[in-house]
């Protein structure tokens, strides 16, 4: 079986009609003043599942989440957790914690009291308190560290006892406000995998929000990209990635090169489309729009080939260039190809070699080409 | 600069605040204790010995000889003093603690209230200081005198029908200090409420606190380096404080302040009230290190 990204799930409860959804928002909409923060929005997270919402600063995926923890109430539509209206519950009541970016740690209380905090506001007996905190400490690796004070941690650390303490009352969802933003890239990745481990050993729902799509790709089942206040796209990330459904979710992830142009020939999920650039692509195209119309073809660095040569199979897309600029990375190479539109697109190669023979150069005419399947047409 | 330099410049900055300390604060005081050591007398200064340099070592050591205690005794010996220390300690500690209790409320709303206005209630808070002190507690006696306009208000909308007699006793008192000092208690309290952060309060209701248990279990604990500031700085002030009860207060009013202008001026006994003004220091000495070692602790919690 092919799957996109070379993915392929056992999880994916977004599949099966018959799933209920864990946490519904239907028509939600938040409005400050006259600023529509989200807008009529509709999303179904399932339970046990890490879900990511993605934007840049100002699109809403906040304030969903504040709304979800309580501390904000829609303007309209409702929320639904665990087949229950929580729309009017305050957040003191809600079945669900928060890490907060900030971590918003009580810089008067220890690590423990602030672990136990939320365990002695329930009013749990103290030997279970004990239990339950020497277990959160136990589980972020922190049990030396139980008498500290906040400001006695390091970041990482600090990032640590925030997330013990809103596990610590056993949430039914676990909202992450951008978690990782504050530690440095190391160290970020590190825990990156460590709250994947974390998810998948409680299973428990994550709702994460970031603005950081990497992040978002490594750890999330499933991606909502949002921009001013809707989503765009929901899918997991190797859809997100290699199947964008909009110029907007192709350009916000990752790098894209977009070649626009108009439909020549439509059919049998292929279509031909007649570039502004001068040639012809033949791609696979799952909703084939009509022929005339016009679309946009979406296909990634990584997919395009530089060659000296014209490639030999007559039917790969093909076209000609000269090279404008290379970015040596390391691990991969970035040609900016210049065509003989006048369009630059943009090819990484991956270094798989430590040696290679006579590599192209600066100024030098190469072919660009790529397969049937290697791009995604984008209707608009 | 070079390293030595910059030791040397650091050392000199260093000498600056001490130097005021010995200059402003250590003479004077060593001045009045070596006052309150000696005895009245019918001359110009009031109290012998006096010191010249015409006395060689030897007419200093007599001189020195001469100094005792009495007046630290007498101290003792009148109930007077020892009332006037515990009414003024009483005096200045209530209307402290109903300083805080009205200025906390005042301080938090300022503190919630939209970034935007904030600079004007901090400027409202200060404004009453471009008046004199003075004009201000005469003020009060128009308003609490028995035809003042707070009887004439009250007797007007029909709440009482025979004036209340505030002015010339404790509650005037009270009253005045309260008013004097309420920007005091303010200002340090709203400098705490202000830096607080709050998603805090956010994170303690999301852990299951209801929004009045996590002022009590956060917003209060946070702010008491505030609290502590602001009540040292009445409470202080307060117990020495002369013109508020000589203005508002009755003749029974016992005051240190008072008492001691009063042996100042009227006895003219400048060696006894050299020792209430040394005892008085003592006393606040007290609460003084205890705030400087709260202020400590606090420097050390905040990162």
């Amino acid at each position: 079986m092919k799957s996109l990204g070379n993915i392929r799930r056992s999880f994916a409860p977004w599949t099966d009609p018959d799933a209920k959804p864990f946490i519904s928002f239907r028509n939600v909409t938040k409005k400050f003043g006259d600023f529509t923060a989200v807008d009529d929005l509709t999303l179904d997270i399932y339970h046990r599942e890490f879900f990511a919402l993605l934007g840049a600063s100002g699109c809403g995926k906040s304030t969903l989440l504040r709304m979800l923890a309580g501390f904000e109430r829609p303007t309209a539509g409702e929320i639904i957790l665990d087949g229950q209206d929580i729309a009017g519950i305050p957040p003191y009541k809600r079945p669900v914690n928060m890490m907060f970016q900030s971590y918003a740690l009580f810089p008067h209380m220890s690590v423990e009291s602030n672990i136990g905090f939320g365990l002695r506001q329930d009013g749990m007996p103290k030997a279970e308190i004990a239990a339950r905190v020497a277990q959160m400490l136990k589980l972020v690796k922190l049990e030396q560290f139980a008498k500290r004070k906040p400001h006695q941690l390091s970041g990482g650390q600090r990032q640590r006892v925030a997330l013990a303490r809103s596990l610590a009352k056993r949430p039914k969802v676990l909202l992450l406000d951008e978690p990782l933003g504050a530690l440095d890239k190391k160290l970020r990745e590190e825990t990156q995998f460590e709250l994947m481990d974390l998810q998948q050993e409680l299973g428990l729902t994550f709702v994460v929000v970031t603005h950081d799509q990497e992040e978002a790709m490594t750890m999330a089942d499933r991606i909502a990209v949002m921009s001013h206040g809707k989503v765009i796209q929901v899918a997991t990330p190797a859809e997100i990635y290699e199947a964008p459904n909009s110029r907007f979710v192709a350009d916000f992830i990752g790098d894209v090169n977009i070649l626009d142009g108009k439909v020549s020939a439509s059919g049998n999920g292929r279509i031909e489309l007649a570039t502004n650039e001068g040639f012809t692509v033949r791609t696979a195209a799952a909703n084939a729009p009509a022929t005339g119309s016009a679309a946009g073809f979406a296909i990634r660095p990584e997919k395009l080939k530089v060659t000296r040569a014209a490639p030999a199979d007559a039917s790969v897309n093909a076209a000609q260039g000269e090279i404008w600029d290379i970015g040596y990375l390391g691990d991969m190479t970035v040609f900016h190809v210049k065509l003989d539109s006048g369009k630059v697109v943009k090819a990484s190669m991956l270094n798989a070699q430590r040696e290679v023979e006579d590599p192209v150069a600066y100024d030098e005419r190469v072919w660009v080409s790529f397969g049937e399947t290697a791009g995604v047409v984008l209707k608009d | 600069m070079n390293k030595l330099g910059s030791a040397v410049f650091s050392r000199l900055v260093i000498i600056i605040p001490y130097a005021w300390l010995l200059f402003f604060f250590l003479i004077p005081f060593f001045i009045v204790f070596r006052i309150s050591l000696s005895t009245t007398a019918i001359a110009q200064p009031p109290y012998t010995p006096v010191f010249a340099l015409s006395d060689g070592l030897s007419g200093l050591w007599a001189k020195i000889g001469q100094f005792h205690f009495d007046n630290f005794v007498w101290l003792t010996e009148d109930a007077l003093y020892f009332n006037a220390y515990i009414s003024s300690v009483w005096i200045a500690a209530l209307s402290t603690f109903i300083t805080l209790l009205i200025g906390y409320p005042i301080a938090y709303g300022m503190a919630q209230a939209p970034r935007s206005l904030r600079p004007t209630l901090l400027m409202l808070v200060i404004l009453p200081f471009w008046t004199s002190f003075l004009i201000r507690v005469y003020a009060w006696i128009a308003i609490l005198k028995p035809e003042g306009l707070l009887n004439q208000f009250l007797i007007g909308i029909g709440v009482i029908h025979d004036p209340l007699i505030i002015m010339n006793t404790n509650w005037a008192i009270y009253i005045g200090i309260v008013y004097s000092y309420l920007p005091f208690m303010v200002l340090p309290l709203y400098s705490a409420l202000e830096k607080m952060d709050n998603t805090l309060i956010e994170a303690a209701q999301d852990l299951g606190c209801p929004q009045i248990t996590a002022f009590w279990k956060v917003t209060f604990p946070l702010s008491i380096p505030g609290i502590v500031a602001g009540c040292m700085l009445v409470f202080i002030p307060a117990v020495g404080e002369f013109v508020i009860p000589d203005l508002l207060g009755g003749s029974q009013t016992l005051m240190i302040g008072k008492t001691l202008w009063t042996e100042f001026n009227a006895n003219r006994d400048w060696p006894v009230s050299a020792a209430v003004a040394t005892i008085l220091l003592l006393i606040l000495v007290v609460p003084i290190v205890f705030f400087q070692n709260a202020q400590a602790k606090a420097e050390e919690q905040g990162r």
